[in-house]
């Protein structure tokens, strides 16, 4: 796979296991090509997700048919969002970043249990054949939404159970992913490397894990019974056979609203490790981010009715989940107000990682704000399935996440690769990125406001120009992931070699060579009283 | 971090007397089920459900022998499972 001339001797690129080539790297347990593994994996999912889109916007460039008719629009929107939800985002950070940095950020040889860490990955790639076949083969494309709401889940013909038995194969990689992170991080820290040093990346992985251990397995046994439902007719969703589909819609968001967190939590885990290096500054209220990563995480439990304020529930409940919707609110903030703080009076070194960080507190804080109007009942009826809930949530997921994940990549590829990247084309490629997102998804936000619903492959004259605007977009966002993929592809494999620590960072992973070797440290690191992942003073 | 030595050994006798009291409380279940209660029939069944659950991971999965934080952790799981119980019937109960 890879042809890197190691630059420090023997390293896990370059390291020669029991099976050589591609085996050396499908049955490799070292959780450095696991998360590399991963890294393609995603990668793939991902441009097949942006092509999806892509198709689209080109189909909403102008009213009518463009380029496709309602039932394939339907079909594209879904398989794009099962695509991005549940093979990227979810995944994204803690399976590629978590799995490449963590052991090494805590001064450990590897995860805990190392073979369950591969049949994770495993388990991932059946996931995704199972969904592909669903697109393959029967009797058409799913067509009900990513989140196959009831009844349209048991009505529809489409060949949905091997998407949905996808989606639960899906669910069970990131469970196993959440176990195996949790235990290494209980268990496998070095010597001093008490909670209070941990860096905040390893924190909101633990966050997260614990999201994926307890969360997942709701929308496991939800799957589960649509598929009986669809098999054998129990009415558990049904109306018909007694079921009730408000049900569905709690059990799916009991869930999917915490994987909203297992997204965005180590995104900000990330962002907590950039800032403070390229600030050369200790994070401002360490324990302040660790206490919000820790409430982000329990709140966000609790707040997923605010997906359903449309769909017939109680007044009651309907108070309730707005009250803690906007409470939820305020330990992001807490971060937000962190990260702005520790760049205050800090020795700023603008690079690559660096715009990515701070471009994705604004996008974060735009996505965040507008969810607001969407957790607040009045505004949330009014604005309820139209293009503003889509802009909301691209700014929050992908601008949120998927900006983060850029910044890590950018952060850790020298490390990762043993290699730098071209910084004039990395900055070149943020910059259009950057326009491409903001033309992309703003539009949407006042077309949203002006009542285009979503989900149609139609609309009316007067959202045309909004539309224009917005597809444009797309193709400059795609034309700045093009920049940065083939600039990253090219450095991996041609780029001048990289420093051992060359953003002058402080935690544990810059004290080993680039590559990393086989077994990160050749000796244990232990951590004295002065150590600490942020002392730049 | 060090690894923990000691281990609790349980003797065999207390795994069966757990073992019988599982089964026991299997067939209670079963019985339940013929006397009609009404719409305490499925409290009942979650009612012996949840003292089977608390004898397997009491004994059979050692949580009475561990450290307290993994005690704490596995309340903290029940905690959250009670209150997103809680809240769903806030519509539930609420609805009109």
């Amino acid at each position: 796979m890879h042809t890197t001339n190691a630059v420090n001797g023997a390293n896990y690129l370059t390291y020669q296991g029991k099976y050589k080539g591609l085996l050396g790297w499908i049955f490799s347990t070292d959780h450095k090509r696991i998360g590399l593994l991963y890294l393609y994996s995603i990668a793939t999912m991902f441009a097949t997700g942006v092509l999806l889109g892509l198709a689209m916007k080109f189909e909403l460039l102008a009213p009518g048919k463009t380029i496709m008719d309602a039932q394939t629009y339907n079909a594209t929107f879904t398989v794009h969002g099962v695509i991005m939800i549940f093979m990227v985002v979810v995944p994204g950070l803690p399976a590629v970043f978590g799995n490449l940095m963590m052991p090494i950020m805590i001064g450990a040889k590897d995860v805990a249990f190392p073979k369950l860490n591969l049949l994770s990955w495993w388990l991932y790639i059946a996931g995704v054949v199972l969904v592909l076949c669903a697109l393959l083969f029967g009797s058409g494309t799913p067509d009900t939404g990513w989140t196959f709401y009831a009844p349209y889940s048991f009505k529809t013909g489409t060949n949905l159970l091997p998407a949905v038995f996808g989606a639960f194969v899906l669910g069970f990689s990131s469970i196993l992913t959440g176990l195996n992170f949790l235990v290494t991080i209980h268990r496998l820290r070095c010597p001093g490397m008490k909670w209070t040093k941990l860096p905040l990346f390893v924190w909101t992985l633990y966050g997260t894990a614990w999201i994926q251990l307890l969360a997942t397995p709701v929308v496991g046994i939800t799957l589960v019974l649509v598929a009986l439902e669809r098999v054998f007719g129990v009415g558990v969703f049904d109306p018909a056979l007694g079921g009730d589909p408000v049900l569905y819609q709690h059990l799916f968001w009991i869930y999917s609203h915490p994987a909203v967190y297992i997204m965005i939590l180590p995104a900000m885990g990330a962002i907590s490790e950039i800032i403070p290096t390229f600030s050369q500054k200790h994070i401002f209220g360490y324990k302040a981010i660790i206490a919000s990563t820790l409430a982000i995480a329990f709140v966000g439990y609790l707040v997923w009715g605010h997906h359903m304020f449309t769909a017939g529930m109680s007044g009651t409940a309907q108070y309730y989940f707005s009250l803690l919707t906007f409470i939820v609110a305020i330990p992001s903030a807490i971060k937000v107000f962190n990260w702005i703080s520790t760049m205050y009076k800090g020795s700023i070194n603008i690079q690559t990682p660096f715009y990515w960080a701070v471009s994705f507190i604004f996008v974060f804080m735009v996505g965040g704000l507008s969810g607001l109007v969407l957790g607040a009942l009045a505004t949330d009826i009014y604005v309820h399935d139209t293009a503003f809930v889509v802009a909301h949530f691209h700014y929050i997921v992908f601008g949120g996440t998927g900006f983060a994940f850029f910044a890590a990549m950018h952060y850790w590829f020298p490390k990762i690769f043993g290699r730098m990247y071209d910084k004039a084309w990395a900055n070149i490629g943020w910059l259009v990125f950057f326009i491409g997102f903001l033309a992309l998804y703003s539009p949407m936000f006042y077309l949203g406001m002006m009542g285009m619903p979503r989900r149609y492959y139609d609309y009316l004259e007067e959202f045309h120009g909004g539309n224009i605007l917005s597809t444009l977009g797309s193709w400059v966002l795609v034309t700045g992931f093009i920049i940065i993929v083939v600039n990253l592809v090219r450095s991996a494999r041609k780029g001048p070699p990289a420093e051992m620590n060359p953003w002058h960072s402080k935690t544990l992973e810059w004290t080993v060579t680039s590559p990393p070797p086989v077994l990160n440290f050749e000796k244990e690191p232990v951590l004295g009283e002065k150590d600490g992942p942020y002392n730049y003073d | 971090m060090s690894e923990d030595k000691h281990h609790h050994i349980v003797p065999y006798r207390l795994y069966v007397i757990v073992l019988v009291a599982l089964l026991a409380l299997t067939f209670a279940s079963i019985g339940i089920t013929s006397i009609e209660l009404g719409e305490y029939t499925v409290a009942a069944a979650l009612l012996f459900a949840v003292i089977k659950s608390v004898l397997v991971l009491t004994y059979f999965m050692h949580l009475k022998y561990d450290k307290p934080y993994i005690k704490l952790m596995v309340a903290f799981v029940f905690a959250i499972f009670v209150v997103v119980i809680v809240i769903t019937f806030l519509d539930y109960l609420y609805r009109v």
